[in-house]
């Protein structure tokens, strides 16, 4: 297996859905390629980046619904 | 302002709901508003058209309680209901010319091999994401991407929907998702990786 197709196989592999044989094929690339290993670690560290940025209760708080789209909302219905 | 006490017994406020109880529209809207306004915000990217999506969702949703089981979550019900109206908003709006994606994939040498070297991200991730400012560069980042495969990873990696699901929203197939998926998180990779390199140095 090269680079290349560790690369495509990265999230069949991250998710646990690689088949059995390519797995073995990609664990034996990455024991012995520091680069697809640097790569692996940095495409898990963005999914869990996107993850925790997105986090609504890091910043964007639950209760900062503005007061007029509130007001908004209500005459809409009623509308 | 509300005139009855807030209800926390979520039969309660959905029977109130079904009755036509004002308050309790008000309550609803108050209670998950800014979770629904954030969810827009990702999926359309903008503030002005995350507004009228979560106006459109609340209508979509006071419409048709009749329809909510009382098994769901009303939290997980509005959710999916924001998320069908964002991916509305995107379908009616004028499509822009999409910037292409393939700059920011890997590219390899004849031989198979990766042409760059990646200089490790030496910070824990828990520890960079500490920052407020590196929580928002990634969200910024992630507003970067073209917004066919945003869509995509916001839905399955922010939203949480499954493969299957998502590709039933977008109207992909199962394959065609999973590797819009792919690409956008090897592209949101390059987006970070000169600010995540950096900020181990």
């Amino acid at each position: 297996m090269k680079c290349r197709e560790l690369a495509e196989f990265l999230m069949d592999y991250v998710s646990g859905e690689l088949p059995q044989e390519s797995r073995v094929h990609f664990e034996f690339h990455l024991s012995k390629c520091k680069n697809c290993h640097e790569y692996l670690v940095q495409y898990e560290i963005t999914v869990k980046a996107g993850k925790i940025a997105c986090d609504e209760l890091s910043d964007e708080l639950p209760d900062n619904m503005p007061d007029d789209l509130v007001r908004a909302v209500l005459a809409a219905r009623k509308a | 302002m509300a005139s009855s006490t807030p209800v926390d017994d979520e039969a309660t406020l959905i029977a109130q709901l079904r009755a036509g109880d004002e308050a309790a529209f008000e309550q609803v809207v108050r209670l998950y508003g800014g979770r629904l306004l954030a969810v827009a915000r990702r999926i359309v990217g903008s503030d002005e058209e995350a507004r009228d999506v979560v106006q459109d969702a609340f209508l979509n949703a006071f419409k048709s309680f009749d329809r909510f089981e009382g098994n769901a979550k009303l939290s997980t019900w509005l959710h999916r209901i924001a998320v069908n109206a964002a991916l509305m908003k995107l379908r009616t709006r004028k499509r822009k010319p999409e910037q292409s994606i393939e700059t920011l994939l890997p590219s390899f040498l004849d031989d198979g091999h990766h042409e760059e070297r990646f200089k490790s991200w030496d910070e824990p991730i828990d520890k960079i994401m500490e920052r407020k400012e590196t929580r928002e560069l990634v969200r910024r980042q992630i507003d970067a991407l073209p917004e066919s495969y945003r869509t995509v990873l916001v839905l399955r990696d922010i939203e949480g929907l499954d493969t299957e699901e998502t590709a039933n929203m977008l109207g992909l197939s199962v394959n065609a998702t999973k590797i819009r998926l792919h690409r956008a998180r090897q592209a949101l990779r390059s987006l970070l990786s000169p600010h995540f390199r950096s900020a181990a140095s």
